[in-house]
Formats: structure tokens, C-alpha cells, sequence
């Protein structure tokens, strides 16, 4: 068990990571910490793809000079270019995802002033009772 | 054969939406150009799925083709994939969110600020662009990044209505949907690292050798239930459905109907693909989670119907329904053969027709009464606007299953489906006790709209439902009874495409 976790240690650091993440993304109640989350958990990801994508003594898919005017084309000497390619995509859609986030963050700190979610629901809730205690003021006034 | 102009339409819609959505922002803001642009645009790709539709299923025969995205050849390049299931379901999506568009033009306009109304349409121009491609996507990478990018824009449309509610509500969805599409991306890789491929047959090709060889069972597992859980907690199946009434209940009304009847049967197809294309039913049976499926269909099929009950708000009662629906559509994936299957995906399209109906016609009684929710406000509203009442009764008679409306050709399939199943007793009975909860919450609202008040003439001031609105009702309600009475044709064409998937 443990030699297997050895073997695969990055594996095993990013699936650690990714749980983290998780936690962190669902439980904190502060907004930019849960955001935080979200990014541990696609670094978690990205480490998990670059370890599987990494193969020991070969080098980046770009075509290296044989030193006779031709180039080495052998499939063995270079990495599979894909997983790289997959991280790139992912830090895009994270990073697009985690600006909308914080967007909306803010928007609900100038509601509420806070970044408590429990908090600004709670505040919702209250402001809702509110107005519906005027309307039902103003109807009352109305039938009179 | 197929010719070069219906080989080429599934990447035309895609990319037709996409340019639309890039031209959107240079139009002029005031007016309504950006609007009638999407609508354009939408109803071209209407049509041309509809050519594409007939094309695929000319003479009784069922084609299908792979579109080599760059002419680069199968293991390397990315592809779409088109068949009559593909063209059907483009054509309905299509046809769902014109209508939904030009339904709720007033309440749209009402809701939203003219500069804010341009940033809307690039959004519905985004949100259809990836929900063709999630239907038409052969990649499961591309599948990931279309879902992600349906996310953005769905979560965007509720915050596009100003006020710190939708801001709440959008947030809790965009965080709901970054856990499913974070298990999803972790999925994906799994797959990958196991097949060593990212397009469907060759996945599939992978996986059949894994289990025949039993090998990597526990990834293969893990994988499975990792993207069907991220890809349920996006279609609000049950036990994760607690965002859908906050998103769906406080958007602006176009919203709510775009989001119930469309945007979660994209991730519903996406999932129905990857059992059929890439894990391959027996798989699916093997790794024991058809069955998970099932049952929480079933708790979804009660449990919302149980929550719907309680709400007090139109739109957040139709939102918890919506929740019920989708665990129709579970419960036939959950029957794991292909008439299950075909049932579900008829389910999809009868949802994508009656939910944006229920949402419009709600929209416009709510507006009748002076833009109250609450259902007891609702008094009367049929006498105000007869549009929007007629369409809630037959959106509620169908979402009872009352035979010649919509609902009932998709539940009387999914009752069929069912006896070919071990487990019909449970379906059966999940099934009578769902359409019994849900005539307990809709036959109340529809009671409630026709009752005449006293004082009725006093109290509504709202002008009168334009003629969009009226059209694209007297629509919704054409289709619900073409699907409730001349269902058996497409539920054959249904079959025949998911025996081709």
C-alpha cells in the first residue's frame, strides 16, 4: 500500500490537494476563501495531468536538430504534447470562472457589506420581510 | 449518402451562435437590434437541424456521420458527431429558445436596462452555441470546455437581472456548478490516463478491453461515478438540486425559462453520450450504476414534487417541478436499454417545450397582477390575461399526465420502457405517486388563476399581452399537443437514433 503510494506520490499529492480543495469550496462560509478552494482544487488537476503527461529522460514535443541539417523524429525521445495542452485549457477556464466569481463577490459586498454568505442571506431574508410588510401595509391602506 | 452542405450543419450552428455572440456588442445598445439578432440566428439553426433531420432520416433509414473538425484524421483530430437523436434534440433546443426568447420580450425589456439587455444576448447567444455543442461534441475535452462555458453564461443570465438576490442566487449556482465541473475535469483525466484517448469510440474501444480483461476496475469505477456525480449536481438531480429554485425562481422570466428547459438537458445529454458512447450500457450495468441512477430518480420524481408543494411563489413552485422532471428523465437513463433511453430523451424534449411554456405563462399572470409572486396574488389573472392562463392549465395538465397533452406521451413511454424492466414495481409506483404529487400543487394554482375576485376590475391595471407573447403561446401550445397526440412517430425516430448512438 504504501510502496504504492510512493510509486505514485504525485498522484497522491494531487488527489490530497484536490480534497482540500473540495472542502474548502463547499464548506467555508467566506466567499474569496471559498474561491481559493476552487483554485487549489484545479491546481490539483493540473498537477495530476502534468504528472501522467511527464515521461523521465524525454524531452518537450518541439523537433530537436540531429546536428546534420535534419531533425530527430523518433516518437521515443519527446513527451505526449496533449496533457500539456488539457493543463493549458484548464487554467483558462479557471481563470475566466475564478474573475465571474470574485465579480459576483463583490457585487454582494456592496450589497451587504460582507463576504459571509450566511451572513448576506440572512440580511436578504430580513430586507424581503420588510418590503413585504409594506405592501401589505399599502394594500391595507388601499381597501380602507 | 449525405451531401456536403448537411455535413458541414453542425458545425455552422455552433459557429453561426458563436459569431453572432462576438457581433453582438458592436450593435447599437438602445433598441432591441441585439435581440432580434439572437432570435434570427436561432431560427436559422432551427431550420437548418430540421434539413439536417430530414436528411439523416430520409426513407426510413438512420444515418449518421463523424465532421473531422480540420480534416485532421480520427485519434488525433477533435470531431463532431451528428445523428437523427443529435439533429432532433438541435431542433427542439432551437425551436425552445426562440420561443422562450420572443415569449418574455416584455418582461424582458421590463427587467433588464437596454445596456444591460445587449450582455443578455450575448450570453443566450453563448448558452445556445454550448448546448449544440454538447449535444454534437465526439470529444470529451471539448465536452468539458463547452460545459464550462455554458456555466459562465448560465449563471450570468440570473445575475443579469439587477438586485442583490439574483447576485446571491447566481453565486450559489455558479459555486454548485464549479464542484460539478470540477469532478467532471478530474473525471475526464482519469479517463484519459486509463484509455489514452479523448474522442467517444475510441474511449470506448479502451474501456471495452479494460473490463474484458478486468484490469483497472477500481479507476474505471471511480471515474463513472465521478463525472455522473458532477454531471447530475449540473442537471439539479435530487439530492443536489437545493440551487435550482434560488437560480430559476429569481431570474427575469426569459431566464428561467431558458434555464429550466434547456440548459439542464444539455448536461442531461451529455451524460445520456457518455453512458451510451463511451462507457457503453453493459458497462454501465457492470459498474452498478444504472442503479444508483435509478433510485435517486425515483427520490427526485417525490422529493420535488414534496418541495414544490410548499412554496408559496409561482415561479420557485414551477422551479421545484422542474427538479421532479428531471428525475423522470433519471429513471429512464436508470432503466439502462435503449427503449429507457429513448423514453428519457423523449422527456427531454417534452420538458424543453412545457417548462418554457409554464415559466411564460406564469411570467405573464405574475405580471397581470402588478409583478406579484406570491400564488394567492394570482387571484383572478386567467380574466386579465387568457394567454397566459390557458397556458399554464395545458402546461399543468401535461406536467399531470393527462392523456392528449405532452407529459403523457413521455410518462406513458417511460411506464412502457419500464416493463422490461427487474425493477418495475418501484418504477410504476414511483410513477403514479409523482403524477398524484404533482395534480396536488398544480390543479390548487390553476383553481386559484380562474377564480373570478370581487374586486377584479380594480385591482389589474396591466396592459393587455402583446402580440409576440400571444404568438408564441398559441406555439407552445400547438407543440404540446402535436407531442401529446402524435408522439409515436418521434419516440420511433428517438429509438432509432439511440440505436445508432
Amino acid at each position: 500500500m504504501l510502496e504504492k503510494l510512493l510509486l505514485n506520490h504525485y498522484e497522491a499529492a494531487a488527489v490530497i490537494l484536490s480534497g482540500i480543495g473540495l472542502t474548502n469550496l463547499l464548506l467555508q462560509r467566506n466567499l474569496i476563501k471559498k474561491i481559493i478552494g476552487l483554485n487549489i482544487m484545479d491546481t490539483a488537476v493540473y498537477l495530476f495531468l502534468a504528472a501522467k503527461g511527464y515521461v523521465e529522460g524525454r524531452a518537450a514535443p518541439i523537433l530537436i536538430a540531429d546536428g546534420a541539417g535534419g531533425w530527430l523524429r523518433s516518437s521515443e525521445l519527446y513527451v505526449n504534447p496533449v496533457p500539456a495542452g488539457l493543463v493549458l485549457t484548464g487554467i483558462v477556464v479557471s481563470v475566466s470562472v475564478t474573475a465571474f466569481a470574485l465579480a459576483l463577490t463583490l457585487k454582494i459586498y456592496e450589497s451587504y457589506g460582507t463576504l459571509n454568505i450566511d451572513e448576506a442571506l440572512l440580511k436578504m431574508t430580513q430586507e424581503q420581510e420588510q418590503i413585504e410588510a409594506r405592501i401589505d401595509e399599502a394594500e391595507e391602506e388601499v381597501l380602507a | 449518402m449525405i451531401n456536403m452542405f448537411a455535413y458541414n450543419i453542425p458545425f455552422a450552428s455552433i459557429f453561426l451562435m458563436m459569431i453572432a455572440a462576438i457581433v453582438t456588442p458592436l450593435l447599437p445598445k438602445h433598441g432591441r437590434v441585439p435581440e432580434k439578432l439572437s432570435c434570427v440566428m436561432i431560427a436559422i439553426v432551427g431550420v437548418l437541424s430540421a434539413y439536417l433531420l430530414y436528411v439523416l432520416t430520409r426513407g426510413g433509414q438512420s444515418l449518421s456521420f463523424n465532421f473531422a473538425m480540420g480534416h485532421f484524421p480520427a485519434p488525433w483530430g477533435n470531431e463532431l458527431r451528428a445523428g437523427p437523436l443529435e439533429a432532433v434534440l438541435s431542433l427542439v433546443f432551437s425551436v425552445a429558445m426562440l420561443l422562450s426568447l420572443t415569449g418574455n420580450f416584455a418582461s424582458t425589456a421590463e427587467d433588464i436596462a437596454p445596456a444591460r439587455r445587449q450582455i443578455f444576448c450575448v450570453l443566450v447567444n453563448l448558452l445556445t452555441a454550448s448546448l449544440l455543442a454538447l449535444t454534437y461534441t465526439n470529444d470529451l475535452f471539448t465536452a468539458y470546455v463547452f460545459i464550462e462555458i455554458n456555466t459562465i453564461a448560465a449563471c450570468a443570465i440570473v445575475a443579469v437581472k439587477e438586485g442583490p438576490e439574483t447576485a446571491r442566487a447566481a453565486l450559489r449556482y455558479l459555486i454548485m456548478s464549479l464542484v460539478g465541473s470540477g469532478l467532471v475535469m478530474i473525471a475526464i483525466c482519469l479517463l484519459y490516463d486509463l484509455t489514452g484517448h479523448l474522442l467517444m469510440q475510441n474511449m470506448h474501444g479502451a474501456i471495452q478491453v479494460l473490463v474484458a480483461t478486468k484490469s483497472y476496475m477500481m479507476p474505471l469505477t471511480v471515474s463513472l461515478a465521478l463525472i455522473t456525480t458532477g454531471l447530475a449536481i449540473k442537471s439539479a438531480l435530487y439530492p443536489f438540486a437545493s440551487w435550482l429554485p434560488d437560480a430559476h425562481g429569481s431570474s427575469t422570466n426569459a431566464s428561467s425559462a431558458i434555464l429550466s428547459g434547456l440548459v439542464l438537458k444539455g448536461h442531461i445529454i451529455t451524460i445520456i453520450k457518455i453512458f451510451c458512447r463511451v462507457y457503453g450500457l453493459d458497462v454501465i450495468h457492470v459498474l452498478r450504476m444504472d442503479t444508483v441512477i435509478f433510485i435517486l430518480g425515483i427520490a427526485a420524481m417525490i422529493m420535488g414534487s414534496v418541495h414544490a408543494l410548499r412554496q408559496k411563489n409561482v415561479k420557485r413552485m414551477i422551479a421545484w417541478s422542474s427538479v421532479a422532471q428531471v428525475g423522470y428523465i433519471f429513471l429512464g437513463v436508470g432503466l439502462n436499454t435503449v427503449a429507457g433511453v429513448a423514453a428519457a430523451c423523449l422527456h427531454i424534449i417534452v420538458h424543453a417545450c412545457v417548462k418554457p411554456m409554464l415559466f411564460t405563462a406564469a411570467g405573464g399572470l405574475s405580471n397581470a397582477a402588478g409583478h406579484k409572486k406570491g400564488l394567492h396574488a394570482l387571484m383572478g389573472t386567467f380574466y386579465v390575461n387568457v394567454w397566459a392562463g390557458l397556458g399554464l392549465i395545458a402546461g399543468a395538465c401535461s406536467m399531470m399526465g393527462i392523456p392528449g397533452f405532452a407529459g403523457f406521451a413521455s410518462k406513458l413511454s417511460l411506464t412502457l420502457a419500464s416493463f422490461e424492466h427487474g425493477s418495475i414495481f418501484w418504477a410504476l409506483s414511483a410513477l403514479a405517486a409523482s403524477s398524484v404529487l404533482n395534480a396536488l400543487y398544480y390543479v390548487p394554482a390553476v383553481i386559484v388563476v380562474m377564480t373570478r375576485s370581487k374586486d377584479a376590475h380594480k385591482k389589474f391595471t396591466a396592459p393587455p399581452p402583446t402580440l409576440s407573447y400571444k404568438v408564441s403561446m398559441s406555439v407552445f401550445l400547438a407543440l404540446n399537443f402535436y407531442l401529446g397526440l402524435f408522439c409515436v412517430p418521434l419516440l420511433r425516430l428517438i429509438t432509432r437514433g439511440v440505436n445508432v448512438l
